[in-house]
């Protein structure tokens, strides 16, 4: 669907009483903010038309940060690849590297041991945890609470805590390997593990009165940015901002992988709360405040079930490079990170590197809903409508071209046709 | 805002949850306060305590290596230069993002994770 009918039509919805009001052209300007901008984390550009205060148009220029992290990877062998997997997110590190990790098991056939399935859970479940605490600090800073954000930001310190001891580093973590994970967690490392969750269980019942019963961060929250169902379904929102909506959408849930498949894990909505479904900030909230909590019912439980044995399908490095050399064919990996649903393809050729990868990190899917969300809002509440869907811009930047002064982005088809003109052309010049 | 004013005026009479590292007060230069230290005159504030099987500078044991080459082949970051002469490899610190792959890889463990953290410096050698 074009995405502009949905805006169009979410307008209507809105404000039926003034639909004259949108025609007055003379009235409105054009606001621009970013790429770089003190307001924003990560540079994007922002380009609103705005009467008074309200938003009446937006348009936002993605690609400003390209890296070019996936022809370096084409450069590379898979276990180099790991940890340049890690760096595409600083956040969510633990889902690239293992969405990675999937995606070539699946091409080599190579089989996971069970506990090494449970570690994968626990690790990205501690950075779900992470994650989203530290965004509901993003969150109340955007709100202008900051004194909340350092007191969100001193509780998240203890899973960064965890996160250094299990892995032996706080952010990349680099704990995957292509069947399997790098290190185990031991007796000594349980008490651990279990008294953070302890502390979180206690620190989440602070969390939820300081978010969910204060009544300015409502008022500020609760019925602006709203993001329909029949919007979020069709923009393709993922994620928390999907599930804020009502779409009861995990990749967790609807196709497992890891350990999830012997858990108990469902998509959590904001009705299991609240009741109702608005898909308005405060229900986004909400939503990532209960997914913690989840999070450490999944912990507790892979800690009880966990099966002992190995973690690594091939302990040798050179062995399973050599495995991994000869082998062919495409994979696809899917997982659920904090963010929403990420999806890598490899593509292997029975060489060293892989003929292709190809990343799509969630903040992409979660862009286009930032049209009908803040529509129709004030200037003052686009900051936490975009910090809302938990944006991540560097992850999400895949291919840019430099032309001139215009930046063009290339998707597949464009780029597929840009490969064939260049057969053609090169065809001319043979004289075939 | 009740819950949080509370929690505020508790954290009035309760220690810094931020361990002011190195100094208590902000060093007019950093470098000059380590300076300091390193001569005894100054005291460092301790930082906060490192676990177990952290991730430090890699520490590379020449007499150890058999120039196997191994480390090259894993490094993400191509921090390790292989030494034609002397049959064996040296270790770019400043291209080193800490991953011990190395480590896990090198067969007769002339690659060792230390728990050293501190290595910004302004000589880049
Ligand atoms: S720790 Fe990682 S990046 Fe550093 S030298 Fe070893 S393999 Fe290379
Ligand atoms: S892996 Fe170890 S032995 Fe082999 S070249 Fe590297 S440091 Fe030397």
């Amino acid at each position: 669907m074009n995405p502009d009918k949905v805006i169009e039509k979410k307008d209507r919805e809105r404000k039926p009483d003034e639909p004259v009001k949108k025609k007055r052209k003379s009235n409105s300007y054009s606001l621009s903010i970013g790429p770089i901008h003190p307001a924003l984390k990560e540079p994007i550009r922002f380009d609103l038309q705005i009467e008074g205060e309200k938003v009446v148009k937006v348009d936002f220029e993605l690609s400003q940060v390209h890296r070019g992290i996936e022809w370096i990877g084409t450069r590379r062998n898979p276990v180099q690849i790991l940890y340049l997997a890690e760096r595409i997110c600083g956040i969510c590190n633990i889902c690239h590297s293992t969405c990675f990790c999937i995606a070539v098991e699946n091409i080599a056939n190579i089989e996971v041991p069970a506990r090494a399935h449970y570690l994968r859970t626990i690790h990205a479940e501690l950075e779900r945890i992470h994650s989203h605490i530290l965004w509901a600090g993003v969150a109340a800073h955007e709100l202008g609470f900051d004194s909340v954000m350092h007191y969100t930001w001193k509780i998240r310190e203890k899973v960064l805590d965890v996160m250094e001891a299990l892995t032996g580093n706080r952010i990349t973590k680099g704990i995957m390997m292509i069947g399997g994970v790098r290190r185990d967690i031991n007796e000594k490392q349980v008490p651990m593990v279990k008294e953070a969750l302890e502390y979180y269980k206690k620190g989440f019942g602070k969390l939820e009165s300081i978010f969910l019963k204060d009544p300015v961060i409502k008022s500020r929250t609760v019925g602006t940015g709203i993001l329909s169902r029949h919007d979020g379904l069709a923009l393709c929102a993922v994620g928390p901002t999907a599930r804020a909506s009502g779409i009861k959408k995990d990749v967790r849930q609807d196709e497992p992988y890891a350990a999830y498949s012997d858990l108990d894990v469902k998509a959590i909505t904001p009705k299991d709360f609240l009741g109702e479904v608005k898909g308005d900030v405060f229900d986004r909230i909400v939503v990532r405040l209960l997914e913690v909590k989840q999070s450490i019912e999944i912990i507790e439980e892979c800690l009880k079930q966990m099966p002992k044995g190995k973690i690594l399908h091939e302990e040798k490095i050179p062995k399973l490079l050599a495995e991994l050399r000869n082998i062919e064919g495409d994979g696809i990996g899917r997982l659920e990170a904090p963010r929403g649903e990420v999806i890598h393809y490899v593509k292997m050729v029975g060489k060293e590197a892989p003929y292709s990868w190809k990343v799509r990190a969630p903040t992409y899917n979660n862009l286009l809903p930032w049209g009908p969300m803040l529509m129709g809002e004030q200037v003052a509440d686009v900051p936490i409508i975009a910090a809302s869907t938990d944006p991540c811009m560097s992850c999400t930047n895949r291919a840019v071209v430099a032309d001139g002064n215009s930046e063009k982005i290339l998707d597949n088809e464009a780029m597929r046709r840009l490969s064939v003109e260049k057969t053609n052309a090169l065809k001319r010049r043979l004289g075939r | 805002m009740f819950e949080m004013a509370k929690e505020l005026f508790k954290q009035l009479f309760k220690k810094p949850f931020t361990n002011m590292f190195p100094a208590k007060h902000a060093p007019k230069s950093t470098v000059g306060f380590l300076k300091k230290v390193e001569e005894g005159k100054a005291k460092l504030n301790e930082p906060v305590p490192i676990p177990e099987g952290f991730r430090g500078k890699i520490a590379y044991d020449k007499e150890k290596c058999i120039g196997c080459k191994l480390c090259i082949k894993v490094c993400p970051a191509n921090a390790f230069e292989y030494l034609e002469k002397e049959r064996k490899v040296k270790y770019h610190l400043s291209r080193c993002t800490f991953c011990a792959q190395c480590v896990d890889v090198c067969p007769v463990n002339a690659l060792v994770s230390t728990k050293e953290f501190l290595l910004s410096d302004y000589n880049k050698k």
